[in-house]
Parts: structure tokens; C-alpha cells; sequence
């Protein structure tokens, strides 16, 4: 049997890439043997970068396309035009953040503060009452009587009927869990320990199949492992 | 007055819109253009914050290295990391705006090598680790002590084997029962989870528009 390895050439930028990327994925796995400097150099990368990589989104989504290439090229006149306002009253909004640095005015960033925190509870109290609690009451309210639909389906429907009821019972701390409140919420546990365990395996699956594709791009990509 | 009656006014101010615009209409369609430009103001304002956190990390991180700090070398691998990254990635963005085409594509192909060979290898294998720390501690949750301890080592086996293609040849049902575990009690307890996370977030924001919570406003002691 012939096992032959064809490593990434180090002499394109793909290939010098590809060592690179080698090189981090073995320094984060280091940390099953204990934690080290490998592993800290690349912690710290790891958070630079994704800071950095959040920097350069947040310019070309939102900050340049919304506000600096429409001021600069769209003709506004400034002060007077109603478009450079509405371009011109978010940056005021946004820098009146940064007055919390200046201690004697640190006050004034909470009006930008108030007005996002004001805003997006608000949009997301209705998305959630509007997508959420609605549309997931309304599933859960199913017929009684099984209607043409398969047995397994109606019975799936009345345990997901009790199972929400018992579960939203085992979160309703307004009254002492005793008695009859006491037993449907003990029912709701079991429901909740199911979905863990189901979530548990879920997530454990993931994870192990992410570790595959790490595997993978050590042996195949880098090493080039039977290529 | 100022400092705190009137974010608090602004506040329930900024939040009754979108309340508004979604039960009522108004003539001319207003009300939802109003609600619309508020809400791409705060995206953009959104940005700024963001930069809020980058001036922190510099702070700390400064900080941490002008003293000498436990891990201060750590510190400057990041902050050279953020630099490197964020230059490339304002390069990227500006080199899309007309007149700033002397940029060049070099940001962006720097942006993208950076993202290809630094940032997703390292977010993945950062991911892949959990496997091994999960997998350790599913073994000391995993047992049956109890009823409840039962039920969650149940479903995890069934769930577990029953997506595992190895598996499934020998005990060919298994995928049938996942897929009742997960659309029968799996769903319902998730679905009583949101429903109750849901109105608890309600609850909340009512009480910040109301302005009965005012933690947001970080008041000192004696403010």
C-alpha cells in the first residue's frame, strides 16, 4: 500500500495560506495537552482579528454605503437640504456617544443611548409578541378530535399541546409549585430535560463534526494526505 | 432634570414608534417612513458603538502593556492583529467609493487572505475544541441519577445514534424516533421556553419605555 503525502507548496499565497492556517489550527489544539504560549498567541490573534474583521464590516455595510458615499457624491447641499440632515443626524447621534470620554459631559451620551435602547426594545418586544408568541400559540392550539390527519400526527400534536402547557406552568413563579401546580410542573421538567438532551446531542454532534473538517484540512489540505 | 428625566423621555419617545407604525396607518404612509429612517439612523449608530468597543479594548490593552501587566506580550499580539486587520478591512470599504479607487484591491484581497488563512481557521478549531470539553461533560451529565437525569441521557443517546449513518444501518428505526423526540417534547419544551422568554422580554421593555428600569442609563451612586 502506498501512502504518499503532497504538502501545500509554500511558494503561492493559497499555499502559504494554507501553512498558515495549519500552523494556528495545531497552536488552538495544543490546548488539550495544557494551556501554553502557542495557544495564547493564537487566542489573541483569534481576538484581534475578529475585532478587526468586525471593523471592516461595519464600514463597508452600514458606514460607508449609508452615510459617507451618499454625503459625498449624492449633492447635498449642507445645512440646507433636507437629505444631508437625515444623512448628517445619525453621525451627530453616533459621536454624541463618544462625549461619555469627556467626564464633565459624560452625561449627554446617554440621549444617543436612550434613544437605541428605547428603539430596539420596543422593535424587538413586537417582533417577538408579533413572531414568536403568536405564531407559536397559534401551532400549539390544535383540534381535539384527529381530522383526517394520521394517528402518530394528532397524538405528536396533543403531547406538544400538554408539553408546552406543563413547561409554561414550570416557568409561572407567581404561585408556590404545590399540589396540582406542583405535578404539572414536574411534568414540564421532563419535558425540559428531554429538549436538553436532545440539544446536548445536537450540539455535541456539531461540534465533533466541525473537528472532522479540521482534520480534514490537516490531512488533506495541508498535508495533502493521498493527493 | 437634564441627566436623567430627559433620556428617559427620549427613550419612550424613540420606542413608541415602531409601536406605533405597526397598529396604526397614517395618511400619506408617515408614520412608517418615520419609523423606516429611525431605524437606518440606529443601524448607522450602530456602527459608531461598535467603534466604542474598539477604543476599549485599545484602552485596556494599552494599559496592560505600559504596566507591564501579567500577558502585556499577548496584548500587543492583539492589538498588531486588530490594526493589521482593521486597515485592511477601511481599505476594502473605502476602495468601493468612487474617487477612492488609488485604494486599490489590495484591501480587499488582504481582507479576504487574513479572513481565509487566519480568521477561519482559527474561529473553527476554537469551535472544535468544545467537542472534547462537551463530550467530557456529557459524560458526567449523562448519568442516570434520577428520572430527570434519565430522560436527558435518553433523548441524548436517541438523538445521538439516531443521526449517526453508522448507527442507523444496524437499528434502522432510530432516525423515526429522533424525529418524534424532536417534533413532539423537543419542540414543546422549546416552544414554552420562547413563549415564556418572550413575554418576559416584554415585560422588560415596558418596564425600560415606562422608565421604572433605568439601569441602561448607568447612573452613578447618588445621581
Amino acid at each position: 500500500m502506498h501512502i504518499f503525502f503532497a504538502m501545500a507548496p509554500l511558494n503561492t499565497p493559497d499555499g502559504f495560506g494554507i501553512w498558515v492556517g495549519a500552523f494556528f489550527t495545531l497552536c488552538i489544539l495544543s490546548f488539550l495537552y495544557k494551556d501554553n504560549p502557542f495557544f495564547r498567541f493564537a487566542e489573541s490573534i483569534f481576538a484581534g482579528c475578529s475585532l478587526g474583521y468586525y471593523i471592516g464590516n461595519t464600514f463597508s455595510q452600514t458606514i460607508v454605503p449609508n452615510v459617507l458615499e451618499p454625503l459625498v457624491h449624492d449633492g447635498h447641499t449642507p445645512f440646507i437640504s433636507w437629505g444631508w440632515w437625515v444623512l448628517v443626524i445619525p453621525i451627530i447621534i453616533g459621536v454624541n456617544l463618544y462625549t461619555r470620554y469627556i467626564p464633565k459631559i459624560a452625561w449627554v451620551a446617554r440621549f444617543s443611548l436612550a434613544i437605541y435602547v428605547g428603539y430596539y426594545a420596543a422593535l424587538e418586544m413586537m417582533l417577538k409578541l408579533q413572531g414568536e408568541v403568536l405564531p407559536q400559540s397559534a401551532d400549539t392550539i390544535i383540534s381535539l378530535v384527529p381530522r383526517g390527519t394520521p394517528m402518530i400526527d394528532w397524538f405528536t400534536s396533543i403531547v406538544v399541546m400538554i408539553g408546552v402547557l406543563c413547561v409554561l406552568v414550570y416557568f409561572f413563579f407567581s404561585a408556590e409549585h404545590k399540589g396540582v401546580l406542583g405535578g404539572v410542573s414536574k411534568v414540564g421538567v421532563w419535558f425540559l430535560m428531554i429538549s436538553f438532551g436532545a440539544a446536548f446531542a445536537y450540539t455535541i454532534m456539531g461540534r465533533i463534526s466541525i473537528l472532522i473538517g479540521r482534520v480534514v484540512f490537516l490531512m488533506g489540505d495541508w498535508l495533502g494526505y493521498g493527493a | 432634570m437634564l441627566k436623567k428625566k430627559i433620556p428617559v423621555l427620549l427613550c419612550f419617545l424613540a420606542g413608541l414608534l415602531p409601536i406605533i407604525s405597526f397598529f396604526f396607518t397614517s395618511p400619506g404612509d408617515g408614520l412608517r417612513e418615520a419609523n423606516d429612517t429611525l431605524e437606518q439612523w440606529l443601524v448607522v449608530v450602530s456602527g459608531f458603538a461598535l467603534l466604542l468597543g474598539v477604543i476599549s479594548v485599545f484602552q485596556v490593552n494599552l494599559r496592560k502593556i505600559s504596566n507591564r501587566s501579567k500577558g502585556w506580550v499577548n496584548a500587543i499580539y492583539l492589538l498588531a492583529s486588530l490594526v493589521i486587520m482593521g486597515a485592511f478591512g477601511l481599505m476594502d470599504a473605502f476602495s468601493e467609493m468612487p474617487g477612492w479607487g488609488w485604494v486599490g484591491t489590495s484591501g480587499n484581497t488582504g481582507f479576504n487572505w487574513i479572513f481565509d488563512a487566519i480568521f477561519q481557521p482559527l474561529q473553527s478549531t476554537m469551535f472544535s475544541l468544545l467537542a472534547f470539553y462537551v463530550a467530557s461533560a456529557a459524560f458526567r451529565a449523562f448519568r442516570a441519577r434520577n428520572l430527570e437525569a434519565g430522560l436527558l441521557l435518553a433523548a441524548a443517546m436517541v438523538v445521538m445514534l439516531g443521526i449517526n449513518p453508522y448507527v442507523v444501518k444496524v437499528l434502522p428505526f432510530l432516525p423515526e424516533w429522533t424525529r418524534w423526540i424532536m417534533n413532539g417534547p423537543n419542540a414543546a419544551a422549546q416552544r414554552g421556553i420562547i413563549i415564556g422568554a418572550a413575554l418576559g422580554a416584554a415585560s422588560m421593555t415596558l418596564r425600560i419605555l415606562l422608565g421604572i428600569e433605568r439601569s441602561w442609563l448607568g447612573l452613578q451612586e447618588g445621581e
